[in-house]
């Protein structure tokens, strides 16, 4: 394995963990606050569509971004309304979303473009167009370094360097701001924020915005930056892969970053070299395609670092008791 | 206190839900630019009118009764096994190495051992889940939902690199020999003159669906184990004190659930593909849940509910075909009936609880 592959395969890391990213993001928020969510996937799915459909239409891809994020802010103003105004089961309401975004992306993209479920390709403005950083042509020749900052550092849609951005931006928000630890408070004993006088209703409510925004970029670098346009089901497990990092990542945010980079990684090997032979054994591209799971259910069986999750996950808040 | 009969609780909630689900899919069908009217209509011909129709309609019922009984049981013990479709896949693969490596002599006790080879993996499936659940205390949701596609890994490995035939470019597995075609409602009722169920997947595991149902209604309501998970189910410190072990009754519990899980395969691939093939499950493991929620958990809501989504699988087919509405109208339906039935199902009790409290009052 030369160089190049290396740098090309690391590339394509990066683009497959960007999704990731965003959405383990947005899980992190939503599941610190004490809501689970299991409706990532069904967000990245809609607000792919509605911005490959709105860029399409448009021609701004923009445009296009906008009405991702509104579209995925919408599941999640539906999941809050189910799991926190009305005390319902987050799990259910997270599987309904899901189910809702596949759904409802065929059946509106057969009715606006009847191409069989998908929105025709995009092209130049509609699309996110990679960025190249400054000196990134003039740099190349430099050895090693050189085809690393040109390559794999420069030469990404502008999605990606936000994702990773919003790692320390997420870190600093979490664990340096009085919003931040409020809302993990939430998660872990909401009677305690309560009794301060804070809104648990409010704070939560905030949280799940929040991880509709990051959940909106998500789809929408999926459906405008990595690929051009919408495909059924595009995001193939993605929002569970993201909710298996956030796990492995043990809710915490540069953790996720290790973890979705690590998911993307396995994507990436697995995209190129399908089985990969080992002289003594071959490993199959299905064990790539399984590892993220199989890592994740070790991490939660505690056998190597227990996976505690946030206390009050999952349980609605009742008031008076 | 009892806020509601008994009957609204059952029966009211539930078609209120149905009701505001099927409301806002005419919504839908609205928005696209048909008429809910007609496309009702379309789908109870399609679905209903004939025989061929109720032939589909069954087919689909049989795997939703499988799947949402086996939600349905561990919904019983408050658990949420979301792995229903892994656990049916690897049911699957149950059911192809039983069809496939052992020379049945008749299909009758081929069926018998390929129920149990399926009953077997799709519990197998479920025992880590639920092991780790019991032992390690971690989710069961989230490890249901990875074993799902572990499982489809799994099942893609086999096929492409165990059961494919040589030469075969499918990832599938060889056809199963002809001893175990299980025989089919147009075979079963046809007689010389009429031809009923043309061409249709309905097969006799319809039948062995609605067994179980009896028998998980015998297992929940009449046996000690059933008192046992439901005493767990209801309140987990209470039946620790009763002597009842957690671990015992979340183990049970799973391998029961992903038993029933694993069988539904037996209608995909031993009666209708006759072979397995990478998609063996269909979905039915997920919609298992809408099933086991609108059932309200009991084996004839359960069976009922199944009905309603064969329809719905058929009906839908059939609007795809003459109208310009997608299959996945379908799943909008169904994402509707969890959400309202599941999800809000507070939204719609809360008023009610109110409605029926007045009348109490006005009594005294």
């Amino acid at each position: 394995m030369d160089f190049n592959t290396v740098i090309q395969v690391l590339d394509s890391t990066i683009r497959l963990s960007t999704p990731l990213l965003l959405a383990c993001l947005a899980g992190l928020f939503s599941e610190r606050s004490g809501i689970v969510d299991i409706g990532l996937e069904g967000k990245m799915l809609i607000a792919a569509f509605f911005s490959a459909a709105v860029a399409f239409m448009t021609g701004s891809v923009w445009l296009g971004l906008l009405a991702g994020v509104v579209s995925s802010m919408a599941l999640s103003a539906i999941h809050g309304l189910a799991s926190i105004t009305f005390r319902g089961n987050q799990i259910i309401s997270g599987v309904a979303l899901n189910f809702l975004a596949s759904g409802l992306t065929v059946l509106i993209a057969q009715t606006w473009f009847s191409q069989g479920g998908r929105t025709p390709s995009l092209v130049g403005g509609a699309r996110f167009s990679e960025l190249t950083l400054p000196f990134a042509d003039s740099l190349r020749p430099v050895p090693v370094l050189g085809p690393i900052y040109a390559d794999l550092i420069s030469g990404h849609s502008i999605l990606v360097y936000v994702a990773f951005l919003l790692v320390p931006l997420t870190w600093w928000v979490m664990f340096r701001t009085r919003f931040g630890l409020r809302l993990r408070a939430v998660g872990e004993a909401p009677e305690a924020v309560d009794t301060a006088g804070v809104s648990v209703v409010g704070l939560r409510f905030a949280s799940i915005a929040i991880a509709g925004v990051l959940c909106g970029l998500a789809g929408a670098y999926l459906a405008t930056g990595l690929q051009a346009g919408f495909v059924r089901e595009m995001t193939a497990g993605r929002g569970y892969i993201a909710l298996a990092a956030l796990i492995f990542a043990k809710w915490r945010p540069w953790y996720a970053l290790g973890a979705c980079l690590l998911f993307g990684f396995l994507q990436a090997v697995a995209l190129r070299f399908q089985n990969i032979d080992l002289g003594a054994f071959v490993v199959p591209v299905q064990v790539m395609d399984a590892l993220p799971y199989i890592l994740t259910v070790v991490i939660l069986a505690g056998f190597v670092g227990k996976a505690i999750p946030p206390r009050a996950g999952g349980e609605p808040y009742v008031k008076e008791r | 206190m009892d806020k509601m009969p008994a009957w609204a609780d059952a029966v009211l909630v539930p078609v209120i839900s149905v009701l505001l689900a099927a409301a806002i899919s005419a919504l839908v069908i609205l928005a696209i630019g048909e008429n809910p009217v007609t496309a009702f209509q379309l789908m109870v011909d399609g679905a209903l009118m004939k025989s061929s129709g109720w032939g589909y309609t069954l087919y689909y019922a049989t795997n939703f009764t499988f799947t949402g009984l086996a939600v349905a049981v561990a919904f019983q013990a408050k658990m949420f096994n979301i792995g229903g479709e892994g656990q049916a896949l690897i049911g699957g693969l149950g059911v192809a190495l039983a069809c496939l490596y052992v020379p049945w002599p008749h299909w009758s006790i081929a069926l018998i051992g390929a129920t149990a080879s399926s009953a077997i993996f799709g519990a197998a499936w479920a025992l880590i889940p639920g092991y780790l659940q019991a032992k390690r205390g971690s989710h069961i949701v989230i490890t249901t939902i990875m074993f799902n596609f572990i499982a489809s890994a799994v099942l893609n490995y086999v096929l492409v690199n165990v059961l494919k035939p040589q030469g075969s470019m499918e990832p599938a597995s060889g056809r199963f020999p002809e001893e175990t075609f299980l025989p089919t409602f147009q075979q079963m009722f046809s007689t010389s003159e009429t031809v009923l169920f043309r061409g249709s997947p309905a097969n006799v595991s319809f039948f062995v669906a609605v067994l179980a149902c009896i028998l998980v209604w015998l297992l929940i309501w009449r046996t000690r184990l059933g008192y046992e998970i439901r005493a767990f189910g209801n309140s987990e410190t209470a039946a620790k004190y009763a002597g009842i072990s957690p671990v015992k009754i979340t183990v049970i519990t799973m391998l029961i659930s992903g038993g029933l899980a694993g069988m539904m395969a037996l209608n995909t691939t031993m009666g209708e593909a006759e072979r397995l093939v990478l998609n063996a499950a269909e979905g039915a493991g997920f919609l298992g849940i809408a099933v086991a929620l609108m059932g309200r958990s009991h084996p004839v809501g359960v069976f009922l509910a199944a009905l309603l989504f064969g329809f719905l699988y058929q009906g839908g087919a059939e609007l795809a075909f003459w109208t310009s509405i997608p299959r996945e109208l379908v799943t909008v339906i169904q994402a509707l009936v969890i959400l309202f039935t599941g999800a809000l199902d507070n939204m719609i009790r809360m008023p009610l609880e109110k409605i029926f409290l007045s009348f109490r009052k006005g009594d005294v």
